[in-house]
């Protein structure tokens, strides 16, 4: 299971952002993931369950918003998206490309949290 | 209880990848050029790099090593063969090196007396696909024993690397490799990628690594 190490880092980085915002709990995280990150959806959903146990985002839902790769065409002069990560060619004109213009996002874009009502004023008035 | 939503916008490996510029910055002070082997169990990393090592030795260049292994020292013991100083990282289980993991490794290293540090990963070609590691190069292994289709079976490893290099050639005709269909999906996941060829058993394609490396070295750092 690979993707274990990936989901304690998400756990990690979201949980310190979480209590630096004075939340008591963690409802859905919100992950851009590339096709061409190496990272397989269904085993990161399967280690965020493992990895969340115990912490702030127990019981939370990972919402991942999948990206597909996209190459810079020398030819074409714009980005196109690839068909599949074992073919970097350029879908209209054949061309070989190898400048990525999208799909190795691993990245979190946002939490949502649940703070305590005072703590929430606090926050806004900051 | 009131719900909030967080901007948040981080890498997942933010963490690991800021020590790694760190690292990167480090090195590149003290002139060190560092080369990250990844390939599958083995491909033939410690084979190569005893080759590598000795050869760079009597050069006269000061180079050496930082090994990954699962469980045992076997690799860091061969690799110390060579005379240069290794050191071992004992992962006791996990399948990648890690930026701290490595710099836990380097105390006491004088670092600006090094011309190459050569890193061997975990045998994997998964997870240190995602971790950087400060190096300049990320040099992925293939052998000719493991079938032509591997890099399409791993394009994300054989995407993010930057030089291939296919070992054990001395057996390409006992495996019956194509050697040509193994550079092509080579390329089909990495076009333009670099790839030699070499044996560590006959020495063959030896001097050509060994040229591009000190190449590399020299582009990177003209005065040094
Ligand atoms: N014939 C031949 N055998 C090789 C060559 N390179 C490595 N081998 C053999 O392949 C086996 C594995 O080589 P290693 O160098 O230990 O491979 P590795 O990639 O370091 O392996 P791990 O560290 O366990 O992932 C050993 O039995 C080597 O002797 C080669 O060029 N030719
Ligand atoms: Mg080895
Ligand atoms: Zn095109």
């Amino acid at each position: 299971m690979h993707e274990l190490s990936i989901a304690a880092s998400l756990v990690e980085s979201v949980e310190q952002a979480a209590r630096r915002a004075g939340a008591q709990r963690v409802a859905r995280v919100f992950l851009r993931l590339g096709a061409l990150s190496g990272v397989a959806k269904d085993a990161l959903l399967f280690g965020y369950d493992v990895a969340t146990a115990g912490t702030l985002l127990e019981g939370s839902r990972l919402v991942i918003e999948e990206v597909a790769v996209a190459v810079h065409c020398e030819t074409c002069r714009r980005d196109v998206k690839l068909s599949s990560i074992q073919d970097f060619r350029c879908p209209v004109c054949g061309q070989p490309c190898a400048q990525i213009a999208a799909g190795r996002e691993l990245e979190i874009t946002g939490i949502e949290i649940e703070v305590a009502d005072d703590a929430s004023l606090q926050a806004e008035s900051a | 209880m009131a719900t909030r939503y967080l901007e948040i916008r981080q890498g997942v490996l933010s963490k690991n990848d800021q020590l790694a510029a760190g690292l990167r910055e480090r090195f590149a002070r003290a002139g060190l050029f560092v080369v990250n082997l990844v390939s599958s169990p083995g491909t033939g990393k410690t084979a190569l790099l005893e080759r590598l090592l000795a050869e760079m030795r009597a050069m006269g260049l000061h180079v050496a090593a930082v090994v990954g292994d699962l469980q045992t020292d076997n690799d860091a013991r061969r690799l110390a063969r060579s005379g240069a100083p290794v050191r071992q990282i004992t992962t006791d289980g996990m399948c990648h090196l890690e930026a701290d993991m490595l710099a836990g490794k380097l105390e006491g290293w004088d670092l600006d007396a090094l011309d190459f540090l050569f890193i061997e990963n975990v045998g994997n070609l998964v997870c240190p696909t995602w971790y950087d590691l400060g190096e300049d190069i990320r040099l992925v292994l293939l052998s000719v024993t493991e079938g032509e289709d591997k890099p399409l079976k791993y394009p994300v490893m054989f995407n993010s690397a930057d030089v291939a290099v296919i070992t054990k050639t001395d057996l390409t005709a006992a495996c019956e490799c194509n050697l040509d269909a193994m550079r092509a999906n080579i390329r089909a996941v990495r076009p333009g990628m670099l790839i030699f060829e070499t044996s560590a058993k006959t020495g063959a394609g030896l001097s050509e690594l060994l040229a591009f490396l000190l190449a590399q070295r020299r582009a990177k750092y003209p005065t040094a």
